[in-house]
């Protein structure tokens, strides 16, 4: 049976509650940013704990690995040399036909390196959350990407760490296009499976029987946040939905969304 | 029931840790499917052996906190957290809470209610959660775990309680003011 106490815990828990979910949204965000706080002190001891073991696995490696290592990064430095010669002179030939076109020059991206420092503390949603904030000039709606591809989208930007949406959460929506075909789609919110975080839903606009297994998607720069060209997925399977109107086809991911530890942020 | 203030303070710090926990471990979410969470079971804990304001303090908080590393709306977590304490703080009487089994499934109960009823808050908000058929493992995993956690916390809590309090006096039932004759009448001086 309930008490006195019993009532008076409830009304004011019900009075917080109520309080919580009717502040304005960006209030209720920048409270978060101020309660999520008091983990900083764990955030730090974790990147210290992390500089701490690399600067020390560095010191246990070997003299002879790490002349290996090194000669094995010359030779890949050189095979990039030449390969940034071969992309340069095609992005001049680029920039020259879209001047011909009267179509504004694609600027470079400009990288900025960030590391992992932790993941949703639910199951519920994609997102994970990076070194870099305010401070560090990131902005809300930054693409964020690793060598391998899209990872998704800066959502929410704290003084010293951002939130990023994942492909496939839903405050991460991406137009994208089929490489082969230039069959466009949208990168559906979804979840395939617990351990197939690697995969998401692509709802292509229009029944494609051409898009098959193994094509590339990428971005197709519609939508406004995500530039064009950046590799998200392989098809592994595609099917057609609604008595064919439209193909829906499963994606894997071309960055391990599971295994993320260092990403890149785009800014202008 | 007065706990120290030193188990109340552990049990804010084990949580603080539990909720930092649950953004980590990357492998095991990779290869579970689930975040590594403990709450429902420190909060079941809580409300079996310590008093009403305290479990309403650490529900409140830690759904907080969790709200606040995560996706989620601020506050989403904080109702069921604060239901599951009140009801079994409510009941922590009828509940055979020093028998390992019955902590095991209390543990088991409130890591599935817990995420159960975040899950259907959620899914009356305006955003989705992600789920599909994989959630039918994650629930039961997820309640599995803090069926192992809740007795952890008590064998747990009852060390600390050894190492940092006062050991109860052993009380005998013989007394050294008192002297049996024995003969042929016996007298209990």
């Amino acid at each position: 049976m309930l008490k006195r106490p019993h009532y008076l815990a409830l009304g004011g828990t019900l009075v917080l509650l109520l309080a919580l979910l009717n502040l304005p949204a960006s209030v209720a965000e920048r409270l978060k940013l101020v309660v999520s706080g008091s983990f900083l002190p764990l955030f730090g001891l974790r990147s210290a704990t992390h500089s701490f073991l690399d600067r020390a696995s560095y010191q246990l490696l070997p003299r002879s690995v790490l002349i290996e290592e090194l000669v094995k990064a010359r030779l890949e430095i050189s095979d990039l040399q030449a390969t940034l010669l071969q992309s340069q002179e095609a992005l001049g030939e680029n920039a020259r036909l879209r001047a011909a076109l009267g179509n504004p020059p694609k600027g470079p991206w400009n990288r900025r390196f960030a590391r992992v420092i932790g993941r949703d503390s639910t199951t519920w949603w994609r997102t994970l959350r990076i070194d870099l904030g305010s401070r560090d000039g990131i902005q809300p709606n930054q693409v964020v990407m690793t060598a391998a591809g899209l990872v998704g989208r800066v959502s929410q930007v704290g003084l010293t760490h951002s939130d990023v949406a994942l492909v496939g959460d839903a405050e991460c929506g991406v137009s994208v296009v089929v490489r082969e075909t230039r069959d466009q789609g949208i990168i559906k919110a979804g979840q395939a499976s617990s351990s197939e975080g690697g995969y998401v839903e692509l709802s292509l606009l229009q029944n494609s029987p051409d898009v098959m297994a193994g094509q590339t998607i990428l971005t197709s720069g519609l939508g406004g946040v995500f530039p064009s060209g950046i590799p998200v997925g392989v098809i592994q399977d595609s099917r057609a939905m609604e008595g064919g109107l439209f193909t829906s086809a499963r994606v894997r991911l071309s960055a391990a969304l599971n295994r993320l530890e260092e990403v890149w942020v785009l800014q202008p | 029931m007065n706990p120290p203030r030193l188990s109340i303070a552990f049990l804010f710090l084990l949580s603080w840790l539990g909720v930092f926990a649950q953004t980590q471990f990357a492998g095991f979410r990779e290869l579970l499917g689930v975040p590594f969470s403990i709450l429902p079971a420190l909060i079941a804990y809580s409300a079996l052996t310590h008093g009403l304001w305290t479990t309403t303090a650490l529900a409140v908080v830690t759904g907080l906190w969790v709200d606040s590393l995560s996706a989620s709306k601020l506050g989403v977590s904080v109702a069921p957290h604060f239901l599951l304490a009140l009801l079994l703080h409510l009941r922590s009487h009828l509940i055979l809470r020093d028998q390992r089994y019955a902590q095991f499934w209390i543990g088991f109960g409130s890591g599935a209610a817990i995420h159960v009823l975040v899950l259907l808050l959620l899914s009356a908000g305006q955003r989705e959660p992600l789920t599909g058929w994989a959630t039918f493992w994650q629930l039961p995993l997820l309640a599995l775990m803090n069926g192992v956690a809740c007795p952890a916390a008590f064998i747990l809590f009852d060390a600390l309680g050894l190492a940092f309090d006062y050991r109860p006096v052993f009380q005998s039932s013989f007394r050294n003011d008192r002297q049996t004759v024995r003969g042929r009448h016996d007298r209990i001086h």
